[in-house]
């Protein structure tokens, strides 16, 4: 039912059906859909994340979504960079809760200011921090701007498990945009 | 279908008035000539003339009539963000770049549209100063540098685009922000992206035919002078020196100076080593790319203290000697005097011009600085320091008038920051900082932002006026009339001083916070003072930040752009 900017991945599935030489992680730049399974950025090996990976309280880490189908990770467009942090899930809003896995929360990782990655963590307030204009927001709830030139909240991605495994229950919450004038 | 028709009739119209215009029938090439010597009446590059002086020899708007002053016109730009360019102005034609990519051509007496020029961004495009700092104006031509690192030319009379070349690789973080610099009949640019894990460069290209003609790196690769001041490995592959500030020439050595931004990741630590030509000012042979002369201003950086503003061109006395000067007010909170050569730059004198607590001392040959390691912040260590990573004067330029030798300083004072790096993995594409900076200010400050006069033969600070409550974000014009004009609050107002004296004589409040450069130009016998309006990028974040420290106090600026030109009525 999800509708998809596919051409890409399919021109890959093509190439491969043909023989042709294709990387051994197919990527294209659709957006993070249901049924995604979520892999670190910097995993060669493509491994599904599971929230044991993630360790509650600390740094988030950067993810990209992958087709569980064909292993496609969507990581062809930089707006589809995700943020993945495990929070004590007494804490979380409920509306956060409804979207947290086993207390993983995710988030879009491009910061509605200015589009830098959202790369760092306050521990002691529990806070994400943009490290290029200091914009500082509450994953807890929502990604809500806490302080900062930021209007927007970060967008959402609503977590499941599947078999132990984070998989995106929905789409992004909103579009990922910033401000580029 | 009505609507398509109507479309149809209207367009060779408006195409047909634009080509009429008679400002843009009789345009007038710009010449090296020109550039070298502009006619009074004229702005022809962002700081008027190569020494980058900001000094305008018109003086019909004095101290004595300032008062008078008033809008002539004023141009909506459609867009929001900061506002940073600088009106450009040949022979009633002003040229004016604002954020969104677009190259406005307007008549600069009646303030109607000739053209305008824009160039769509990709949505996921890496951007993280949405701004451009003005255009440069060679031959028939406007040239533009995109967000996405391409170097444009547009047709000056028409609007339309000449040629585009991609300059590097904007999804690894390379994009631009800055002014081109015509120099040796060429078209030289630099490129942001420090954040990311770039190498800074700067390129020039044929002005006809956008091919690049050299490429000098602000990081040196193995075996290159310089490379020895970088660890062995590759970091010098992500190792920052961006450039995001046009750079200022000297056509009698074919030098043309430019500052370079700060090292990454952010902690020195990290990169052990003076880590050339980061933080320094680079005297590049404009003919062949060259690096003939450095000056480092802080080794081995670790505030962020980028040193992009290059440094201005002005000949100074000393000691009963004059100095072929080269004059920077660093970020890092000094202000440096320093002589140009054929080729090596010489320390002459470095003093703070803002509270700063980094620097024990500086050596009294070179003015490399002593560091407290108390206040540099480095992997695991949390540290404060002053000034903050903003600097004591962050990208706005100074200004220098000829007349009263006195050098007007856009500073901050009595804001620090509080920094602490991280281990960090490079990651194509995704910033490249391992640093957590929270900016903080000096307990019981009674103000921020401040216009700051130096006598430049005497290095004596003259007057200083105080921005009790705003930041200074605001580049600086110095008149021959005896003026200085500057935006830069955060009440939206355009200031005139007595040059002089300091004497706020003029105010004007404006559609919003003003970052942009002023110009001055001259039309039938008439001066008018030219300036962009429009707050955004890194005013608002420092708005914000105050606004944590003192909630309530320093509520959102109202942003949107406008181009504001004043004469006496």
């Amino acid at each position: 039912m999800n509708s998809c900017n596919c051409r890409r991945r399919d021109i890959l599935k093509a190439g491969l059906a043909l023989g042709f030489a294709t990387p051994l992680l197919a990527q294209d730049a659709s957006k993070p859909k249901e049924g995604d399974f979520l892999v670190k950025t910097t995993d060669t090996t493509a491994t599904p994340l599971t929230p044991a990976d993630i360790k509650t309280g600390s740094r988030q880490i950067m993810a990209w979504a992958m087709d569980p189908a064909d292993k496609t990770i969507r990581k062809g467009s930089r707006l589809n960079r995700i943020l993945l942090i495990r929070l004590d899930a007494a804490k979380l809003t409920p509306e956060t809760k409804s979207r947290a896995a086993d207390g993983v929360v995710a988030y879009s990782a491009i910061c509605t200011h200015a589009g830098c990655e959202v790369t760092e963590w306050v521990p002691e307030k529990q806070l994400l921090f943009c490290p290029c204009h200091e914009s500082t927001f509450d994953p807890a709830d929502a990604a809500k701007v806490i302080d900062g030139p930021a209007v927007k909240m970060l967008p959402a991605l609503p977590l499941g498990l599947a078999d132990g495994k984070l998989i995106v229950l929905k789409p992004f919450t909103a579009p990922i945009v910033f401000e580029t004038q | 279908m009505k609507n398509f028709f109507l479309a149809c009739a209207l367009t060779p119209l408006f195409t047909l008035s634009a080509q009429q215009s008679p400002v843009l029938q009789d345009y007038k090439p710009v010449t090296t000539d020109r550039l070298k010597n502009p006619e009074p009446e004229n702005w022809l590059m962002i700081r008027r003339t190569w020494d980058g002086q900001g000094y305008s020899p018109l003086d019909k708007i004095t101290p004595a009539n300032v008062t008078r002053l008033q809008p002539a016109w004023v141009f909506s730009t459609g867009v929001s963000s900061g506002h940073e360019s600088a009106p450009l102005v040949n022979d009633g034609v002003m040229f004016v770049s604002t954020p969104g990519n677009q190259v406005l051509a307007i008549d600069a007496k009646t303030g109607l549209l000739l053209w305008r020029y824009r160039r769509p961004l990709p949505d996921d495009v890496v951007l993280m100063h949405p701004t451009s700092r003005g255009v440069a104006l060679y031959g028939d031509n406007v040239y533009f540098c995109s967000g996405d690192a391409t170097l444009i030319a547009i047709n000056a009379k028409t609007g339309k685009e000449v040629w585009a070349t991609k300059t590097a690789a904007n999804k690894q973080g390379y994009y631009m922000s800055l002014a081109p610099q015509v120099a040796d009949g060429k078209i030289l640019i630099g490129t942001s992206g420090g954040e990311w894990g770039i190498r800074g460069f700067v390129a020039a290209f044929d002005p006809e035919t956008g091919k690049e003609l050299w490429r000098t790196y602000t990081v040196p690769a193995p075996g290159e002078v310089g490379s020895e001041s970088w660890p062995k490995g590759d970091q010098w592959k992500t190792g920052g020196g961006s450039i995001w500030v046009t750079g200022n020439y000297d056509p009698d050595t074919n030098l043309a100076y430019w500052g370079v931004g700060n090292g990454g990741p952010w902690m020195g630590d990290q990169r052990p080593g003076d880590n050339h030509y980061t933080s320094s000012t680079i005297a590049i042979d404009a003919e062949t790319g060259q690096i003939k002369g450095h000056y480092q201003y802080h080794p081995n950086d670790s505030w962020d203290w980028d040193e992009v503003s290059p440094p201005i061109l002005v000949d100074y006395n000393r000691n009963g000697k004059t100095v072929k000067g080269l004059i920077d007010v660093a970020r890092d909170g000094y202000l440096w005097f320093l002589e140009r050569t054929d080729g090596q730059i010489n320390f002459v004198e470095g003093k703070p011009y803002v509270k700063q607590n980094v620097f024990k001392s500086l050596d009294p040959k070179t003015g490399r600085p002593e560091v407290d390691p108390e206040h540099k912040p480095g992997t695991g260590k949390t540290v404060s320091f002053c000034p903050s990573l903003w600097g004591g004067k962050n990208w706005p330029p100074v200004a220098f008038s000829p007349k009263t030798r006195l050098l007007y300083i856009p500073a901050n004072e009595n804001f620090c920051s509080t920094s602490s790096g991280r281990e960090t993995e490079y990651e194509a594409g995704q910033v490249y900082m391992g640093a957590q900076t929270v900016f903080t200010t000096v307990p019981g400050a009674d103000h921020f932002g401040e216009v700051q006069a130096w006598n430049v033969d005497t290095g004596k600070r003259v007057w200083t006026h105080n921005y009790t409550d705003s930041p200074n974000w605001g580049p600086m014009l110095a008149t021959a009339g005896g003026l200085v004009f500057s935006g830069g609050t955060n009440d939206r107002k355009f200031h005139a001083f007595d040059a002089a004296t300091g004497k706020l004589l003029w105010e004007f409040p404006t559609n919003s916070g003003i970052l942009g450069q002023p110009t001055s130009f001259m039309i039938d016998g008439k001066q008018y003072i030219a300036v962009e309006s429009g707050w955004g990028v890194d005013s608002r974040s420092l708005q914000a930040n105050l606004n944590r420290i003192f909630p309530g106090k320093y509520p959102e600026i109202p942003e949107g752009g406008a181009i504001w030109v004043f004469e006496l009525k």
